[in-house]
């Protein structure tokens, strides 16, 4: 449901996606705390336990079935869904725009690189350390960055993937005299006999991959998550209710750097290589974050996944299509975007929730939503420059 | 003829519905005031007449329907809409927010008529060449007025003006509205939550109850009816 | 000292370029509230356009100053239509950074489309300027010159500056584009259409864009589809220094990061390869401890 937003006085919906789960809530009893995330009625429950199920049993077989190369496409796809995770806490739930944490993924990945080809060490043991550097990456960007608003942050945060490659490759230097490491294949052999190299490289990823989803998920339903989304939507507000700013975006920023620092260190085993030649694959890296994440449903659990799946799905696929004119794949690919935000401004996973929300009203008989009661109250006097531009609905 | 009318009038946000059906009429001349709780559509109403939302049924203006119309092109037939929250252009300095008022204006009185409302709000000529978003509430209201009345309206939409204001502030409003109305004929039709000041300079007064009028009447036997005001006007 | 000269006027040619495509970045966002990522692409795209009407063996032989001009013209009218089908309906749907989305698959898409349509060879854009030097002064025998095409490019980017500031402040248009990039639904309620100044403020970017983007082309030896790639990077500095909300302090401000990269360039041994260092650390620095930038008006909010 969309409410108008023009800076006259209604209510505001948060731009980025909506909070999970707003099935109708049940009244809380009198005195109680309402629940952040009802509980769901049963028949939604059943069916997300079946679909769940019937996910893991495909994940848990796919690597078999599917050729290496495949694996290995899937797995690059995991590991940009944890990236789009960690942004997805820093931008879709506490509202800090970054385009800059392809430079976290890189630090994860150079780090992982130098400790394999530099100092011996195997590849599972440097995933940790990635992951704690680029926090603390994250931490010492984020502090100055409690100065910096919405706009300029955004862009402070590009001028950081730009910078990156080039300090990496100041200080950084692989076999061919440039910023390029190529960790051996045989460090990334599989641990277990039964499984081949790829196979075991992609339940890495997943496994990963699956903790600090579950890990996301937890955070965002718990007082944290509260606390982001209140600087989201309403950061002068959120001071008054105690949440501490200063320390929710700090953290926030680090914890979102650690996931995109992991990614970078599972890129390493999926890609084998850590390269800064490029000025600006970085930054290319920080679009891919930010478009999985949007395509997929910002402010979701599921979205930066889902959305992650269908980047890499849409770029194999527009590089197939055209034979001869490999030129025209970007136009494509971006024309494919474009089409995407259009037909599903909430994304893939927020799409999918509206039409189930459209589906439910009309067997369940319209549950009459109580009336935008808030239309009439809380003035929206903040300052939106050159914010939504709506045509009056 | 009225001024405005509204018959059996709908609308409301996508698929939620607001306002049932809404029979409403402002004399010329007249101030006609709105009153009802919190989501019972007054602030819907005032955006179903000046195009913000979609709705249904008869919106007449001056014997023209607006239905349908985009709020620019109501705004251009001479009604002026203050919303909630005040409409400022917080960035633009103070003066230049009433020169929007008079955007479409074609005669050569604006600058007298900058004149004229500086000197009924000499705060506002204080801090013409401020930011208006660091104006205090009460002034961003006046401003909201004035660069209401820039654009010389023949219709005045006021959607609640006393929200968040001190209540020395709101007399002071209300009295320069009730100035306007009586000695320079100015149409007004207010939406309040403040009954009792609303009432006062009101000629005919409606009480809104989820999405329909609940009772209507002289303002001034509203105002003097106990049972309705104690039943919806909370005094 | 007479390097030293000669490498801050090299930097004031660099910046005076990421000054301008700042200007473009800066217009769009004070008009419409919009980082626009596809801002090099357009520009590209119409610098294409201005060759292949200038150009005498591959296009209409236009005079370049005609050619520049026309180019202009249309990039007006397609930074428009861009607003009114690309940018609108998505904007409707009240997520910034589906907006965001779409620039970038605007970023991606022309530059690919631009290749197609025009090739990829680099080729040559004729200069609107004279040729030859102009003396400043002389140290030692050699003369310290500054090249008639940057003084032309000085002066152009300042008629710019003065042009759009008298539009922006001191007409009823710039006012009702203000109005609208400040409060658009109450912009609306004063009878203003919105829409018609969203797609302005695109189309005048587009043509600012155009302009920066030619002359960017007629001062190197050749041009091919990376001429934007970088210079947008330096220019979003360059805006972003300059606080977004000034349209000089965008040409300060891209003075400003030129010069520091030339000089850098000369002087600095330890940044020998990675100069870009300089321009984006002094962003990283000035934004933190000036959040509005060199020249941007602190925003003042009000609970």
């Amino acid at each position: 449901m969309s409410m108008p937003s023009d800076g006259t006085g209604a209510t505001v919906e948060p731009a980025l996606g909506t909070l999970p789960e707003t099935a109708a809530a049940p009244a809380a009893a009198p005195g109680e705390r309402p629940p952040l995330w009802p509980p769901l009625p049963r028949p939604v429950l059943f069916a997300r336990i079946v679909i769940g199920v019937a996910l893991s049993v495909v994940a848990l077989y796919a690597p078999f079935y599917f050729t290496p190369e495949n694996n290995r496409i899937i797995s690059q796809a995991i590991y940009l869904s944890i990236a789009a995770m960690g942004l997805n806490l820093l931008t879709g739930f506490t509202g800090q725009v970054s385009i800059g944490h392809g430079a976290f993924f890189g630090v994860g990945a150079f780090t992982t690189a130098i400790l394999m080809v530099d100092h011996g060490w195997t590849f599972e043991a440097t995933i940790p350390v990635a992951a704690v550097l680029s926090g603390l990456v994250g931490m010492l960007v984020g502090f100055p960055a409690l100065r910096v608003r919405g706009l300029q942050l955004a862009l402070v945060t590009l001028a950081l993937a730009v910078l990156f490659p080039r300090l990496a490759s100041k200080y950084v230097e692989g076999a061919g005299g440039v910023a390029l490491l190529r960790p051996r294949r045989a460090e990334f052999a599989s641990l277990i006999d039964g499984l081949d190299d790829d196979q075991w490289a992609y339940f890495v990823c997943l496994a990963i991959a699956v903790v600090l989803f579950v890990l996301a998920w937890n955070l965002v339903r718990g007082r944290m998550g509260r606390a982001m989304v209140a600087v989201r939507d309403q950061e002068i507000a959120a001071t008054t209710v105690g949440v501490n700013l200063a320390g929710t975006k700090v953290g926030t920023f680090a914890l979102s750097a650690a996931y995109a620092g992991v990614a970078g260190s599972l890129s390493v085993m999926i890609d084998r290589i850590a390269d800064a030649t490029s000025p600006i694959l970085y930054l290319q890296r920080s679009i891919e974050f930010l478009v999985a994440m949007v395509i997929g449903g910002a402010a979701t659990i599921l979205g930066p996944a889902v959305g992650a799946f269908l980047l890499v799905w849409l770029r194999r696929n527009t590089e197939d299509l055209i034979e001869g004119k490999e030129i025209l794949a970007p136009a494509i690919f971006g024309a494919a975007l474009i089409a995407i935000v259009y037909v599903l401004p909430e994304g893939v996973v927020g799409g999918v929730r509206r039409l189930l929300a459209r589906l439910g009203r009309r067997s369940a008989g319209s549950v009459a939503r109580p009336a935008p009661a808030s239309a009439s109250d809380v003035p929206n006097d903040s300052i939106n420059p050159g914010g939504t531009h709506d045509e009056g609905t | 003829m009225s001024l405005l009318e509204l018959t059996n009038v709908q609308g409301g946000y996508g698929p939620v519905r607001v306002l049932h059906d809404i029979d409403l009429a402002v004399e010329e001349g007249h101030v006609a005031v709105v009153l009802g709780a919190n989501g019972a559509g007054k602030t819907t109403t005032l955006r179903a007449i000046s195009g913000q939302i979609h709705a249904r049924g008869d919106i007449v203006f001056d014997g023209r329907s607006i239905l349908g119309r985009s709020p620019e092109a109501v705004a251009r037939l001479g009604i002026a809409h203050v919303p909630q929250g005040r409409g400022t252009f917080t960035e633009l300095t103070v003066e230049e927010n009433l020169r929007i008022g008079a955007i479409n204006r074609v005669d050569g009185e604006v600058r007298s008529d900058l004149d004229r409302w500086y000197s009924v709000f000499p705060r506002l000529a204080e801090r013409r060449r401020q930011e208006a978003g660091s104006m205090s509430g009460g002034e961003q209201q006046m401003l909201a007025l004035a660069r209401a009345m820039m654009s010389r309206p023949r219709l005045l939409l006021l959607d609640e003006p006393s929200l968040g204001l001190a209540p020395l502030v709101t007399r002071e409003l209300f009295a320069q509205l009730g100035d306007l109305n009586r000695n320079h004929g100015l149409t007004v039709l207010v939406v309040e939550q403040n009954a009792n000041l609303a009432l006062d300079i009101g000629h005919w007064g409606y009480v809104l109850e989820a999405g329909r009028i609940a009772v209507q009447g002289d303002a001034r036997q509203l105002h003097d009816d106990e049972a309705v005001r104690k039943a919806y006007l909370g005094f | 000292m007479q390097l030293f000269v000669e490498q801050v006027i090299n930097g004031i040619g660099n910046g005076l370029v990421y000054g301008s495509v700042a200007l473009a970045l800066v217009i769009i966002f004070r008009t419409t509230g919009i980082l626009n990522f596809a801002q090099g692409e357009m520009a590209l795209f119409s610098t294409y356009i201005t060759w292949k009407l200038a150009s005498e063996s591959d296009g209409f032989g236009l005079p370049i100053v005609a050619a520049i001009g026309l180019s202009m013209a249309i990039a007006f009218v397609a930074g428009a239509l861009i607003e009114r089908v690309l940018i609108r309906p998505v904007e409707q749907a009240r997520s910034p950074l589906n907006v965001v989305i779409v620039t970038l698959g605007l970023f991606l898409g022309l530059n690919s489309v631009a290749q197609l349509i025009f090739g990829t060879d680099p080729q040559l854009m004729p200069s609107p300027f004279p040729e030859g030097n102009v003396e400043l002064f002389s140290s030692g025998g050699d003369a310290v010159v500054i090249s008639k095409e940057t003084i032309g490019l000085i002066a152009v980017l300042v008629a710019e500056c003065i042009l759009l500031w008298l539009l922006l402040q001191r007409t009823n248009l710039g006012l009702k584009l203000r109005a609208v990039a400040s409060n658009p639904g109450s912009a609306r309620l004063h009878g203003i259409r919105a829409g018609t100044m969203l797609m302005l403020g695109w189309g005048m970017a587009a043509a600012i864009g155009a302009l920066a983007g030619s002359l960017v082309a007629s001062q190197r030896t050749g041009f091919d589809g990376s001429l934007m790639q970088i210079i947008i990077v330096y220019a979003f500095a360059a805006a972003a220094l300059g606080g977004f909300d000034s349209l000089l302090g965008a040409v300060v401000a891209g003075l400003i990061v030129g010069i520091a990269d030339a000089l850098t360039v000369q002087y600095v041994d330890a940044f020998e390869g990675i100069e870009v260092v300089v321009p984006l650390g002094l962003i990283l620095v000035v934004l933190v401890i000036l959040p509005n930038g060199l020249f941007g008006r602190r925003t003042v909010e009000r609970v």
